[in-house]
């Protein structure tokens, strides 16, 4: 039986482990967290349909059950080497294990928004990033800077994406849509709350996602400003100041919100950048790069190593399945075994 | 001889854009080529300073110049101090001070 290895156990590296283990190969996944699906379980609920991040994280779990997967965790992969048709992964304790092919899922990290010193977050208490609001979401304890519940909460997109400051020209891709999400939620929460999202281009390209972003302003009464907040800055009563430009009026425009959620975007996570830098297969932007744009999109430049998923560049949870299925398909092919 | 019935046609309000001259935006991103890539998120005017006090847009400026409309802009963009504010926030890397710079220059050779 062929032995592959697939690093990283999120969404991606299960999906293409169940497929693989189910197909006759010896699959062992390496996580290096405790548990798997890291960032599946810090959401509440997912777009499009609002289903729990927590039922999707038991059923991808339930695939880890198939024979023939092996998973080890706390296992942190920094590299891996060619030895004539072997490869050899190569841990943080510098420990290696063999392997026919290795498919890479390492994912991505959330943008620390921190770097985004102008939105002052971790400065002024009333200024939180998507997946905090999460959290808040998920414990159903919405909250302003001094604990009371906030009468206005203001999203703002691209924090850490489109912004050459950053250094992420790439769009994120789950950003828009999410903030959509979140602000129903938080209406359906708050049902007296002013809520505002200031975006510079909204980009709803999924199935469903445009009408999500009708109901949002027809249903739950959600504003649309266009145009980027330049600065936060904090009130004496413990709000949050914006400033930005009303870009369809033209003209500046400035206001103090209680909760400031700053959209923060997806880059590659450690991970793969290390196993990228490593292995010379990282590209743009450190994510990991694959041959085609097309077709081949599942091979990286070095043979035998796949990559599957968000380590590649951002995308949804649907995706990213999608994407695992076909690197699975593509190690099937690549290594003989019959469908 | 006309008739003077006490009101006359007002001038189009549409852009032509057959009869604009984008010669001066042409010079412009030559000398800044950045400023193409601008996506007008308006950052750079909720930050600028001589927007606080005049009603000076930076942005609608740029906006103004890229379609060929130059009536009135080269007095506008003397509000500006050339402080630099609007090139910290700008998340398309423009280098804005070189281009206002430039786009006085080219207004006042017009
Ligand atoms: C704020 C936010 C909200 C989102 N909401 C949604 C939503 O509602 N719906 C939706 O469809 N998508 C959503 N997404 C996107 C979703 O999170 C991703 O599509 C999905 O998690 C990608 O799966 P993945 O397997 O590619 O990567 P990940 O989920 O990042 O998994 C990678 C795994 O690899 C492990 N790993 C990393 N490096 C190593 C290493 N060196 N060795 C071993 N293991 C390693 C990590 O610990 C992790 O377990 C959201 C994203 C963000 C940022
Ligand atoms: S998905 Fe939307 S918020 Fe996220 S980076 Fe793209 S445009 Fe910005
Ligand atoms: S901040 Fe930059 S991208 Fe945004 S409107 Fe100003 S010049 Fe254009
Ligand atoms: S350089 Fe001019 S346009 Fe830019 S922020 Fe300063 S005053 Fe405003």
């Amino acid at each position: 039986m062929k032995k592959i290895a697939v690093i990283g156990a999120g969404p991606a590296g299960i999906e293409a482990s169940y497929i693989l283990a189910s197909n006759n190969f010896e699959v062992t996944l390496f996580e290096k967290s405790s548990s798997p699906l890291s960032n599946i379980l810090d959401k509440a609920y997912l777009f499009p349909d609002f289903s729990s991040a927590t039922e999707l994280a038991d059923k991808l779990s339930a695939k880890l059950l198939q024979k023939n997967i092996q998973v080890v965790l706390d296992k942190e992969i920094v590299d891996i080497k060619k030895d004539g048709d072997i490869y050899k992964l190569i841990d943080k304790e510098e420990k290696s294990h063999i392997a026919d092919a290795v498919l890479i899922a390492t994912g991505y990290t959330i943008f620390d928004a921190h770097r985004k010193e102008e939105y002052g977050y971790g400065i002024y208490k009333g200024v939180v990033t998507s997946l905090d609001l999460e959290k808040m979401i998920r414990h159903k304890q919405i909250f302003n800077s001094i604990g009371d519940i906030p009468s206005r909460i203001t999203f703002l997109q691209c924090v850490g994406s489109r912004d050459e400051k950053s250094g992420n020209n790439y769009c994120s891709k789950v950003c828009c849509v999410t903030a959509v999400k979140q602000a129903i939620e938080v209406r359906k929460a708050l049902p007296d709350a002013e809520i505002y999202i200031f975006y510079m281009d909204l980009r709803m390209w999924g199935q469903g996602f445009e009408e999500l972003y009708r109901e949002a302003q027809e249903k739950y009464d959600i504003r649309f400003v266009r145009g980027r907040i330049s600065e936060a800055s904090a009130t004496f009563d413990g709000k949050v100041q914006i400033k930005s430009e009303d870009t369809l009026i033209g003209q500046p425009l400035k206001m103090n919100t209680d909760l400031l959620v700053l959209m923060a975007g997806m880059e590659p996570s450690q991970g793969t950048k290390t196993i990228g830098k490593n292995c010379h297969i990282g590209g743009e932007y450190q994510f990991i790069s694959s041959q085609g744009a097309h077709i081949q999109d599942n091979l990286t430049t070095m043979e035998g190593i796949y990559v599957a998923g968000t380590a590649k560049r951002p995308m949804s949870i649907r995706d990213t399945l999608t994407d695992a299925d076909s690197a699975a398909v593509q190690i099937m092919m690549d290594l003989g075994e019959k469908l | 001889m006309a008739v003077n019935f006490g009101y006359s046609i007002s001038t189009t309000r549409v852009i032509n854009f057959d009869n604009c001259d984008f010669n001066l935006l042409h010079q412009l991103e030559e000398i800044v080529p950045s400023y193409k890539r601008c996506l007008n998120c308006g950052a750079c005017t909720a930050t600028c300073s001589a927007q606080q006090f005049t009603k000076f847009n930076i942005r609608k400026i740029k906006s103004l110049f890229t379609s060929a409309q130059y009536d009135k802009l080269a007095k506008e963009l003397d509000k500006c101090m050339l402080c630099g504010k609007c090139t910290l926030v700008c998340p398309r890397g423009i280098n804005l001070r070189p281009a206002i710079m430039n786009m006085r220059k080219i207004l006042s050779n017009k």
